[in-house]
């Protein structure tokens, strides 16, 4: 039996964000709201758990009440329960925030029953971090296993999992002790097809609120005033340079071309 | 209550130098180039730390690409790279040393790791950066960085919290020239570890460069479109990847066509890349596609259609049938690349 939770975090479709030019600010009017990719493809894979070794799945999202949303997804994808952390005292907050309020929320889940993993997605799309997850795993003393693209086994006699990671180039195949945090990667799983009877079931399903107080938080760690990171400004990125057309016929164009990239060192000589 | 450390009596700027196996990942030399320029800007020393078993070798590196001090810390336990071992053994030396920045590469190692150390150390973190500059009037470093897929410039600041921490991407910072004889100080710190603490043991690692599903770690990608006309024609592009050392990429509609399994597609609902050169062959350039290219440091499009959109962001262009172009690109890189006398 496997306790395991999913962070899920509600985010604006990001390929639609623009920043407006003359005010510098993030226009988000008509963006649609959607669960973050990769926590879809970690909640695919708590369930797909749940099926092999039995256990219980438990998706948490901190966020406003629309994010209700994104949990009713992860019931509709099979998580059991779904638990959502609202409170306006915890706006503003940075990583290091809101990986305090999710970790505190896991160990209130885990007095009732210990949790054996938590999975987070590798980023989400909009503050592009991928430092919740560690965060996360550092205060709640899990082994860390970010970028995780399969999960080769779970032994909770021996108590641990062996997954494989990411990395530049290669994969490593890692086993950790459990308790454990997994990040995930879109390569660990397809996302399975989603049943009417699980998404109406889900559209009905009740989901648990939690605010500052059900949590017991230390007031000077959540939101703004818990956030050591600040945003002083935001603008648009400049615009690509380019543009330069290559003339002549093929051949002339190509050693033209090479010369360039070769001279830059950005093709290494081999 | 993370404490306020910011007027504590930390200084000085710190570069983690990453390494696997001995070997140095590039950007910990890219970013003594850049720690060099902030140290001397806030007038305070440059250092590297040094985590590892057996890489004492690495410090004159170090120092040759502009740290004046190298803390060393050498353990069996630290041989393969686990988060908690590492995490612990730089918590440790920011306690007892109180460097005033702390910058680590946005590699999978460095933001596995940073994560965990700035959450122990109670202190702001700030990802990715692509730029870095320091106020002169407050002291405060200035951290840039791309959000929302790119769609975003953030500068952050961390006021209060110390140290400052930051991630950097790779490849942003220009590699600082190395310096053959330029020397500093050895900082030798010795820790106890147990290999229980690692909670994690590395079982193998396995190089898989050139694989599709490597495709947002590849450096070099050869990605053709509809324009590529066939399956086999994609042969042409797998001859100029081949000696690259690059890997195939597809538009969505060459997916869709059958010439590349799905993990090929590059786009919005493909895989973001971000290579150093991105070969665009027969890819018309739809907003679509993008969005998942748009970050590679070059962008070269072939195509013969000069009002193609691609050749509006495209760093270079050869306007003309890809069928003659990319033949002639591969010879041209079998010459160029080709291992001369020096
Ligand atoms: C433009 C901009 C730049 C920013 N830059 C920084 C910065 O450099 N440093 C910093 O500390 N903060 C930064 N922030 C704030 C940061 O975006 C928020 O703290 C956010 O709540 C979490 O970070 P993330 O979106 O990067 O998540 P990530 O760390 O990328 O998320 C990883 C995973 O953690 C889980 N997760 C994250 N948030 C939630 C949630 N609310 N509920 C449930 N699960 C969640 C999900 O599983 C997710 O896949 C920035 C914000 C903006 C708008
Ligand atoms: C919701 C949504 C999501 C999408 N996601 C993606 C995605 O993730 N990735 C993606 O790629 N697309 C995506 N698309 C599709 C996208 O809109 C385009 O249709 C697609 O990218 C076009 O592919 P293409 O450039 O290969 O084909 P085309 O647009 O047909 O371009 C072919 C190009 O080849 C050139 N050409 C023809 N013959 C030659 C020759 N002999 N030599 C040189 N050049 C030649 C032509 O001039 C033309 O410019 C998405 C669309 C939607 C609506």
């Amino acid at each position: 039996m496997l306790q395991m939770v999913v962070c899920v975090k509600q985010v604006p479709d990001t390929a639609e964000v623009r920043i407006d030019p003359r005010t510098n600010t993030l226009v988000r009017a008509g963006v649609p709201a959607i669960i973050n990719p990769f926590d879809a493809h970690a909640v695919e894979a708590a369930v797909r758990l749940k099926e092999k070794y039995g256990g219980r799945v438990t998706a948490l999202s901190m966020g406003p009440l629309q994010a209700e949303e994104v949990l009713r997804r992860a019931l509709g994808m099979g998580a059991d329960r779904a638990i959502l952390l609202t409170d306006r005292a915890f706006a503003g907050s940075d990583t290091l925030a809101t990986s305090y309020i999710l970790a505190r929320a896991i160990e209130a889940l885990s007095r009732e029953t210990p949790v054996d993993l938590v999975f987070c997605g590798k980023q989400a799309i909009d503050g592009d971090t991928a430092q919740v997850g560690p965060g996360i795993a550092t205060r709640l003393g899990f082994t860390q296993l970010t970028y995780c693209m399969a999960i080769d086994a779970v032994d909770l006699e021996q108590g641990y999992i062996q997954v494989q990671r990411k990395l530049e180039g290669k994969r490593e195949i890692i086993r950790g002790r459990l308790p454990a945090l997994l990040t995930v990667v879109k390569d660990l799983n397809e996302l399975s097809y989603l049943s009417l009877p699980a998404l109406i079931r889900a559209a009905l399903a009740t989901i648990t609120t939690w605010n500052k107080d059900n949590l017991d938080l230390d007031p000077a760690q959540i939101g703004l005033k818990g956030s050591p990171t600040s945003v002083r400004r935001i603008f648009a990125p400049p615009a690509r340079p380019g543009g330069e057309i290559i003339p002549g016929e093929p051949r002339a164009a190509a050693a033209t071309l090479v010369a360039r990239l070769v001279q830059m060192k950005i093709i290494a000589d081999k | 209550m993370p404490a306020d450390t910011a007027n504590t009596g930390y200084r000085g700027v710190w570069v983690f130098i990453e390494q696997v196996g001995g070997e140095v990942a590039p950007v910990s030399w890219e970013l003594l180039g850049a720690g060099r320029q902030l140290a001397d800007a806030l007038g305070v020393e440059l250092a590297g730390v040094l985590l590892g078993q057996g890489v004492a070798g690495l410090v004159t590196e170090a120092w040759a690409y502009g740290a004046d001090k190298v803390y060393l810390v050498e353990d069996p336990v630290l041989g393969p790279y686990r988060t908690a071992p590492y995490a612990r053994a730089l918590v440790q030396l920011v306690k007892e040393y109180k460097p005033e920045i702390l910058l680590l590469g946005a590699t999978s190692l460095g933001r596995d790791l940073s994560g965990a150390v700035a959450t122990s150390l109670g202190t702001g973190l700030t990802a990715d950066c692509t730029s870095l500059t320091i106020d002169p009037e407050t002291r405060l470093l200035e951290q840039t960085r791309p959000a929302f897929g790119g769609n975003v410039m953030a500068t952050i600041l961390c006021r209060r919290h110390r140290p400052q921490m930051a991630t950097v991407r790779p490849r942003v910072m220009p590699m600082p020239s190395r310096q053959e004889d330029r020397r500093g100080e050895l900082v030798r710190v010795d820790m106890a570890f147990n290999e229980a603490e690692a909670r994690a043991e590395v079982i193998e690692i396995i190089e898989e460069k050139n694989k599709a599903i490597y495709l947002d770690r590849a450096e070099i990608i050869v990605a053709g479109g509809r324009g590529v006309g066939s399956k086999e024609n994609f042969r042409l592009l797998e001859e100029l990847a081949g000696v690259l050392g690059g890997t195939l990429g597809a538009s969505r509609a060459a997916v869709e066509a059958g010439w590349l399994p799905p993990e090929y597609q590059v786009g919005q609902t493909g895989t973001t890349v971000r290579p150093k050169v991105y070969f665009a062959i027969g890819i018309s350039g739809a907003i679509q596609h993008l969005v998942g290219m748009q970050g590679a440091d070059v962008i070269v499009a072939v195509n013969n259609d000069p009002q193609a959109p691609i050749f509006k962001i495209a760093t270079y262009g050869i306007v003309g049938d890809f069928r003659e172009v990319v033949p002639a690109l591969t010879a041209e890189f079998h010459r160029q690349l080709a291992p001369g006398p020096g």
